[in-house]
């Protein structure tokens, strides 16, 4: 059993972390999303924690708690910096600017050799993250994201989301609760940029570009954001998918892209979706 | 939370002794809210040209036109969604020019929408509990440790929120989502939202447009209500029986002018007023096509 085990871990141990990473990253994208944003800069501010933890660590052998804080803080002030003139945009407008502002940021990652690497990336990355680290980083990233979810913030998220104008005559600082839901999304990608990096020895320009933002996007559409629980389905959901079908071979992509379809024209508001639920389920008679 | 009442919190000491609290603002007597010259362009477009008004503290106060006289125009400068093109505002004796929105209503201001504005999938509990939310007084630190403060005042919020929801008779509904709500009711939600945010001032627009008869006498009982707890009713209204029964005090606006102000007797019989309504209808479609009353 125990030799199952070490087996299992040796083979797959990259791929249940990276199930954590990627439930950061969808809890991630879940925070603008539920403040009716659509926001899509993650992959970078993914990238940017993945660089600024990945050369604190190389460069400085910086003890990794304060690496990680500032995988954290790097990214959650880069959108600081960008959110006060984009987060007037709402929409697709929104959505242009934030991935223009992706691709900003991977081709200065791109061209900064001297620092970052280039294109060749950053190699040989110490493999720091635990898995326990990696746990306890979604666990308590859950805990804080509940726990505003049931407060003041969290109720004014969702009202802005609904409506704007009515939120703000609620007494409700839009603009103001519009950047926290984007600077504490930013600091999220970035935590699970830089466990990432420490995870996987090395890291390049390509794995924080358009690819990236859209499948972190997925994650949290296909999951549902109309609970917490959405995101981290939807991210699991993606993980696995492409492995599960790994006997596909040449198929393997038709067929991923294939159910993505078919969930998304089925489930439009996700798999996780608290309102069909209670459709489903009891209180079916009181609807209509 | 402080202050969880309704205003007479605030305003409990002018019951007894009027001539102390007329004498804190000398001069204007006690006008709640006074609009000095207010103007307000689109374009080339004078919506609102000049407009003088004083409204005083307590009572109903309506104010009438015909459809594009630019009366949600009026609300939409009171609450900051527009700015005006020219003159003043100022409530309680401060001026509101420069504020957002948000920092209106903690002033004292709320108002209700003509097309109704609620948080459609949010239950009606929690659309009233938005509105509480400047008056919960937890900081980030006690809601991420879950601090005895946190839990009161959510509890005390949630309480509070049940009690409007009473006021307006739709507690029995309080988990229910907005959005299953019948149109009356919506309007009532939006009321009670509208009371959660604590202030002196509340601005209703339309307050019975699109309901039936039956709803309306309802909701003129609510309001009544309201106003007898010690709010300040503003209100915009098409329906004539229903402003002339509420109202004790009306002005009313065509052109972007104030072009009468009195009882609702003087109203009825002002010749002007009965112009306003009656004669030259073909020109009012276009100043609506604006969208300016939306």
């Amino acid at each position: 059993m125990i030799d199952w085990f070490n087996n299992f871990w040796a083979v797959y141990s990259n791929l249940v972390l990276s199930l954590g990473t990627n439930a950061l990253l969808a809890l991630s994208i879940y925070l603008t999303l539920a403040c009716g944003m659509l926001a899509i800069a993650n992959a970078a501010f993914m990238g940017i924690g993945a660089y600024t933890a990945a050369l604190l660590t190389v460069n400085y052998g910086a003890p990794f708690p304060f690496v990680l804080a500032a995988g954290m803080a790097a990214p959650a002030l880069m959108a600081f910096l960008i959110g006060k003139p984009t987060l007037r945009l709402s929409g697709v407008y929104l959505a242009m600017a934030t991935l223009a502002f992706g691709e900003v940021v991977r081709i200065v990652i791109l061209n900064a050799d001297s620092i970052t690497g280039g294109a060749l990336g950053l190699n040989g990355i110490p493999q720091l993250t635990q898995w326990w680290h990696v746990a306890l980083a979604v666990l308590i990233t859950l805990a804080l994201l509940w726990r505003l979810r049931r407060s003041r913030v969290g109720r004014a998220f969702e009202s802005i989301k609904e409506d704007e104008t009515a939120a703000g005559l609620m007494g409700i600082n839009v603009a103001g609760y519009k950047m926290l839901a984007f600077v504490l999304g930013a600091a999220i990608a970035g935590l699970a940029g830089a466990l990432n990096a420490h995870l996987t020895f090395f890291i390049g320009p390509g794995e924080y570009g358009f690819d990236r933002a859209v499948e972190i996007l997925t994650m949290a559409i296909l999951g549902g954001i109309g609970h917490l629980s959405g995101p981290v389905i939807g991210a699991v959901i993606i993980t696995l998918l492409p492995e599960l079908l790994r006997s596909l071979a040449g198929f393997r992509g038709v067929v991923n892209g294939f159910i993505l379809v078919l969930i998304v024209l089925f489930l439009p508001k996700g798999i996780w979706d608290p309102a069909r639920f209670r459709q489903w389920f009891g209180k079916s008679g009181r609807q209509t | 939370m402080s202050n969880a009442g309704p205003p007479q919190d605030a305003k409990a000491p002018s019951g007894g002794s009027e001539p102390h609290a007329v004498g804190e603002r000398e001069g204007n007597k006690s006008a709640l809210l006074k609009l000095d010259s207010l103007s307000r362009h689109f374009g080339g477009l004078k919506v609102l040209q000049d407009v003088n008004l004083e409204i005083p503290q307590g009572g109903i106060f309506g104010l009438i036109g015909p459809n594009g006289a630019g009366k949600t125009t009026v609300f939409n400068l009171i609450t900051g969604l527009l700015a005006p093109t020219g003159g003043r505002i100022a409530f309680n004796g401060q001026p509101l020019a420069g504020r957002a929105p948000h920092d209106i209503t903690r002033l004292g201001i709320a108002r209700t929408f003509q097309n109704i504005r609620l948080f459609r999938d949010m239950s009606l509990l929690e659309n009233v509990m938005v509105g509480f939310h400047a008056q919960l007084k937890y900081g980030s630190l006690g809601l991420l440790a879950g601090s005895g403060l946190f839990r009161s005042e959510e509890r005390r919020a949630r309480e509070r929120a049940q009690e409007l929801l009473s006021w307006v008779k739709l507690d029995h509904k309080a988990s229910d989502t907005a959005d299953n709500l019948s149109y009356g009711e919506q309007r009532k939600l939006e009321l009670a939202r509208a009371l959660a945010t604590n202030p002196q001032l509340l601005l209703l627009d339309e307050p019975v447009a699109g309901m039936n008869s039956s709803e309306k006498v309802e909701l003129m009982v609510e309001i009544r209500n309201i106003s007898a707890r010690g709010y300040t009713i503003f209100m915009i209204e098409h329906d004539m029986r229903f402003v002339m029964g509420l109202c004790g005090d009306i002005a009313v606006l065509n052109f972007g002018r104030i072009i009468a102000r009195g009882t609702p007797d003087a109203i009825r019989s002002d010749p002007q007023v009965i112009e306003a309504y009656l004669g030259r209808e073909e020109d009012e479609a276009s100043l609506d096509a604006t969208g300016v009353s939306a």
